[in-house]
Parts: C-alpha cells; structure tokens; sequence
C-alpha cells in the first residue's frame, strides 16, 4: 500500500503553477527522491504533503487516509527543513523532547525515547547545549532525531544537506541513508542536487515546471529516460542530442558510450563524423569537446584511456546502437521506449 | 604630453587629493561626527545634573539663590515628609501596575495583529497614534473624557446601567457620575489608564517586530511537531520574545518612572496628594513652591532607579550583539 499517495495535486500562487497536476505515490520503506531544477515546486509538494500549505486541487493521502484538510499535526509525519529550524531557546534534550510533549507522552517515557534517538544519532553527548552551540552536522543530526523520536509514518526531508560544505555533505550523505535504512521509515527527500538523488533514492521522481517528468530508480532515469528534459538534466556532461534522419528525431547518447570508431569492437555500432575543438583533462576523466554536424558533442574517456585525437581534426566515432535512445524533436518525448504515452 | 608636465600634475594632485578625502580618516571622521552628541549630553544632561545635585545639597530656594552646603538635610526631611512617602510609592506602583498590564495587553495585541487579515495596516497605524500624539494634548482628551459631570464613559455606563442610583458604581452624592479624578483610589486607577494607553502602542509594536522576527521555518516545525495553539505561544513565541521584550518593558519604565505631565494635568497630584509621583512633588515642592533645594532632592530619588534600567538595556544591547 502507498504510504503517501498524492492525486492530480495543484497549486497555484498568483498566477503560477508551483505544483501542476502531480500524481505520486510512494511505497512502504522507500527513499523516495524529488529532483528537479530551482523553482519546479519541489518545496511546495512537500509543504502540501506535510499540510503546511493547502493545495488549489487534489487530494493528500497518508496511509489510505484522505488528509488533505487535516493541519500537520493529525498527519503523523516528520519533517526536517533546510535551515534545520531547531528552537534556538532549548537545550537539544528540550529540541529532541518537543513533539513527545506535544503529544503528552509521560515524562518517562519522554526520557527514553529522547536518549534511543540521540543514541541512533550518535549525539548522546550534546544533550545539554543551545543549538548555537552545535556544528553544522550536529544540527542536523539533532533536526533528525527530533524528526525520528515520533516514530512518525513519513519522514519529508527538504535539502537537509545544503547548509554543509562538500566534504561533509558526502559523509552525511552516507549516514543519513544508513540512518534511513536503519529505522525504514518512509522518505521524501526534496533536493536539486543529482549526484545526491542518485546516490541515495531507491526511486527519483524527476520535476520540472510543477509537473512530474519521470519516477524510477537511479538506473531508470539514467539508462532509460522519459524525454530531453530528463536525459539533459541528469548526467554531468549531460546526454549528448544529435538530430537525425533529415530532422525528424534526436538521437540521444551518453558521453562515456562515445568511443572512436577504431575502438568499436563487436555488437553493432554506428557511426558519427566528430570534429573535436577542445579536450579537457579532469584527472580521472578526460573529456572532448566538438560537433557531429551542427550538433555539439562531448565525449568522455577514463584518463589513463590511450585515445589519440588530434584537436581541429575530423574522425569517425561510434555509439553501440543500445546504448542510442530517440526522442521527438519538438515534444522532446522519447520514441522507442515502451510505456512512453502513460506517463507518469 | 611630455613626462615632465605629466610629473607635474601628480605632483599637484598629491596636496589636493589629500584635502579632498580627509573626512574619509576615521580618526578624523569619528570625532566630527561625535562632537554634536557630546555637546548636546554636556550641556543638557551632564550639567544639570551637576546643578541638581549641588542643589540637592544645599539650601538653594527660588527666593535666596546663593548655594550653602547643607549636607544631607534635604534628603533626611524628604524622607520624613508623608507626601514624599506617598509619591515613591505611587511612583513605583504606577510603573510597575502599567507594565504589568502593559505586557499582557501587548502580547494579545501583538498576536492579534500578526495575524493576516483584511485592513491590517491601517489598524497598525490606528494602534501606534495614541504614542504619536504629544503626550500633553493626549492627557488633555483624558481629562475632558473623565470629567466629572460630562465624562463619556460615565454617560456609557449609565447607557448599561452600570451608573446611577443604587447601581454597582454608584456614589452615595448623586450616583449619576463616577467622579473618576475625585476620590483617591479612582484617581489612581486613571493615572494608572492613562499610563496603560500612553505605553501600550510602542510596546505593541516592538513585541509585533519580534513576533515577524521569528523565522518561519521555526513555526512549521512547531505545528508539524504537534504544538497546538498555546503551546506555540507558550512554548515556541513568547520565551522567543523574551529579550525584545525585556527592551519594550525597559523603555515602558522610563516613559512612565519619569512621567509628570499624566498626573499634573490630570490630578495636580490630587486629590490630596493621592496621586502624587516624585516627578510632580519634585515640581511642585521646587518650582511651584519655590523650594529649589528640596525639589532638586526628590528628583535625585529617581537616579538610582534609572540607572539601574539604563545598565539592564546596555546589557540587553549587548546580548543582541553577541548572539
Ligand atoms: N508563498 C509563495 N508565494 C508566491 N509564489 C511562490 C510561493 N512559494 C513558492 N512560490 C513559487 O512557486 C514556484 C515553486 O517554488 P518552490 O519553492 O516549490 O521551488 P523549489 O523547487 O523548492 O525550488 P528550490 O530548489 O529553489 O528550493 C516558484 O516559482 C516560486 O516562485
Ligand atoms: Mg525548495
């Protein structure tokens, strides 16, 4: 059964469509990723989800239940913010303890579920500090264990990562799915970072402009994706989009499946004449840049690849024709996937 | 242009430059920019209070103006004296009953007003007038609101039947009158009103700045947590609030500690000195009476006070700046 279901959801603000018309539907357990560009809506869903913001249209169901009219607190959800929001005047224990003393529970039993969920987190130590005493990555854990210590239905996670530097966003990144798959609670984790979407969603669902554009696992999105937008927002360089057949559809490919027709062994391959104008050598990678016609393609290599191109020169290139997907030119859909019609 | 005329007009530039940009100097910018303020303290505070003191300790009177040192005189028979007892005690009383009530009203009030509705900005404007208005021409509404014969509140009550003979507020005179400046505890509880009215906006106010202060993200999180409505107020806004608080109330102290113009035009005190505070028996025993040294005295009983207020607001301040 669907933990949280959304049906034809919309919202509007003055005008603008924030969320258009989105169907979706999450299953028990999973991490459950929306991905999208600034301003698609990403935020919005989730605030209606959570019941913080009423949706112009649609329903809200968590657990089979209709909620769309109930205030957030009859929602048996968790959420965590961006900016954490902690209470800034209580201790962590206080932080940690709010929702179970909202809920009444007996001082008692406050006491040991606050110290199970600083357990989990890993911060039983700092239970006696202000927030402004605590790290960017302690905040966090303390936002997630407030969030954890309900034992709520869902967790709606709205880029808890975008305050860390890079280094420990990649280790948070680590533990907060650890973390998640631990306690198996349901998730919906808002961020418009791919290399997070793809690194902890058991499925993305991939937003654009207030609508949904694709819902798949990591694999899906990225072998397999459902038009243009999709396959050029995933993927850094992103797929490469060659016209084709006097103009009447695109011919996608990734980079790294763009080899040198020399280097085209076995299956079947086909074959592009590559101007190449730039190379660039990020250490682990290199990268060419050129054109196929008008088109312009990049091409990427391991570094320690023996590719012998010369810069200005034109040669042949090949893609295995798996690895080609085909798109419309103007709807951007793509032609040769099956189910492409009923999308989501 | 040869090197040497381009040589020469560097040279000149040099002088030029320098005296063009000296205001940007903060060593010569800053002391420029304090004199006016030094200035203004000196002459309008630093002085007289030179003077108050020297006066408090001598037998200075509008009539004999040469200053003797009296020593601690004045004080000794300030305390002596029952009116003085009784303005310290009004003083303080006023102070902190106006407050009290003050903060209460204030918080409901600013809750209200953060609340969106239709019209919100002009019953903003509407609740800030009362402090716009010079308090002297507020205090005259008052006196004319609580007249003893025409009074509007009394012609409301007797409308409700709260006033009249044999009613609840009834005087054993006529009963059609409350006579609100003319027994004692009534007169107090005006002064009190007036207070209350005159301190109410700015803190209404500030407490509203602190209110939109508060982040959003802070509030869902409330709510999704499960706080209803006065566990959000009392749990999640008002200790939030506290140290803005703390400044609307301080502020409050002075405004009403060192008021004089409520009670000398609503009660001249009265009646016998029921409602008399140690800025208006400093004003009468010094100017009206002519008894400058003792006036000086009873004001000087406010200093303590003061500073102590303007200590806690330096420290507020700080605070504010450290977090
Ligand atoms: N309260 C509001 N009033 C008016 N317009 C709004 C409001 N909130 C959001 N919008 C608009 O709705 C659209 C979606 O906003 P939303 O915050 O959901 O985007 P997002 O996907 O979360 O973007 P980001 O990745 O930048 O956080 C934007 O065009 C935004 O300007
Ligand atoms: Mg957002």
């Amino acid at each position: 059964m669907a933990v949280v279901e959304v049906r034809d959801l919309s919202k509007r603000f003055d005008g603008v469509n924030a969320v258009d018309g989105i169907d979706l539907a999450s299953t028990d357990g999973e991490f459950l990723v929306l991905l999208g560009p600034s301003g698609c809506g990403k935020t919005t869903l989730l605030r209606m989800i959570g019941g913080l913001e009423p949706p112009t249209e649609g329903d809200i169901l968590i657990g089979g239940r209709v909620v769309t009219d109930l205030p957030p607190r009859a929602r048996q959800i968790a959420m965590v913010f961006q900016s954490y929001a902690l209470y800034p005047h209580m201790t962590v224990y206080n932080n940690i303890a709010f929702p179970l003393k909202a809920a009444k529970l007996p001082r008692a039993e406050q006491e040991k579920r606050v110290q199970w969920a600083a357990g989990i987190l890993g911060i039983d130590g700092l239970l006696q500090r202000k927030p402004r005493q605590l790290s960017g990555g302690q905040r966090q854990r303390v936002a997630l264990a407030r969030a954890l210590v309900r034992e709520p239905t869902v967790f709606l996670l709205d880029e808890p990562l975008s305050n860390l530097d890079a280094q420990r966003r990649a280790s948070a990144r680590d533990e907060l799915q650890g973390f998640q798959r631990r306690v198996g609670t349901t998730t919906i984790y808002v961020t418009h970072d791919q290399v997070e979407a793809m690194g902890m969603g058991d499925r993305i669902a991939v937003m654009d402009q207030g609508r949904i554009r694709q819902v798949g696992t990591p694999h899906e999105i990225y072998d397999d994706p459902a038009d243009t937008f999709v396959a050029t927002f995933l993927g850094s360089p992103p797929m490469n989009l060659v016209p084709a057949d006097g103009g009447r559809e695109l011919l996608g490919f990734r980079p790294e499946h763009f080899v040198p027709w020399k280097a085209a062994m076995g299956d079947e391959w086909i074959r592009f004449p590559y101007h190449v104008h730039r190379t660039e050598y990020l250490g682990a990678e290199r990268l060419l840049y050129g054109e196929i016609g008008e088109a312009s393609a990049v091409a990427r290599f391991p570094a320690n690849a023996d590719i012998a191109v010369e810069i200005g020169s034109t040669s042949d290139f090949a893609v295995r024709r798996a690895d080609l997907k085909r798109f419309h030119p103007e709807t951007g859909l793509r032609l040769d996937r099956p189910g492409n019609g009923r999308r989501a | 242009m040869s090197a040497s005329a381009g040589a020469r007009v560097e040279a000149a530039a040099e002088p030029e430059a320098r005296g063009r940009y000296w205001l940007d100097r903060e060593n010569v910018l800053a002391p420029v920019l304090l004199l006016p303020a030094v200035i203004y303290i000196i002459a309008l505070v630093g002085i007289p209070l030179v003077m108050a003191v020297l006066y408090s300790l001598s037998d200075v009177s509008v009539g004999d103006q040469s200053i003797d040192f009296v020593g601690l005189r004045n004080f000794q028979q300030a305390l002596g004296d029952d009116i003085f007892r009784t303005a310290l005690r009004n003083t303080f009383a006023f102070t902190i009953a106006s407050q009290i009530i003050v903060l209460i009203l204030a918080n409901i009030l600013a809750l209200v007003l953060s609340a969106d509705f239709r019209g919100k900005r002009l019953v903003r404007f509407l609740v800030l007038l009362p402090w716009t208005t010079p308090i002297a021409l507020g205090v005259l509404g008052w006196l004319w609101t609580l007249d003893n014969v025409y009074s509007p509140i009394d012609y409301i009550l007797r409308q409700v039947g709260l006033l009249g003979p044999g009613s609840p507020l009834g005087t054993s005179w006529y009963g059609t009158n409350a006579y609100w400046l003319a027994y004692p505890d009534r007169a107090q509880f005006s002064v009190l009103l007036v207070h209350v009215w005159r301190t109410l906006p700015l803190a209404t106010v500030i407490l509203l700045a602190g209110l939109t202060a508060i982040p959003q993200d802070v509030k869902d999180a409330a709510n999704v947590d499960g706080a209803g409505f006065f566990r959000q107020v009392f749990s999640i806004r008002i200790p939030l609030l506290l140290p803005i608080m703390a400044v609307a109330v301080l502020y409050g102290i002075v405004f009403t500690f060192t008021d004089m113009t409520v009670v000398y035009i609503l009660t001249r005190g009265g009646p016998t000195n029921a409602t008399q505070v140690l800025a208006s028996w400093a004003y009468f025993r010094g100017i009206e009476a002519g008894a400058l040294a003792q006036g000086a005295a009873v004001a000087l009983f406010l200093f303590p006070v003061l500073v102590g207020v303007a200590a806690l607001m330096l420290r507020l301040a700080r605070r504010a700046e450290t977090v």
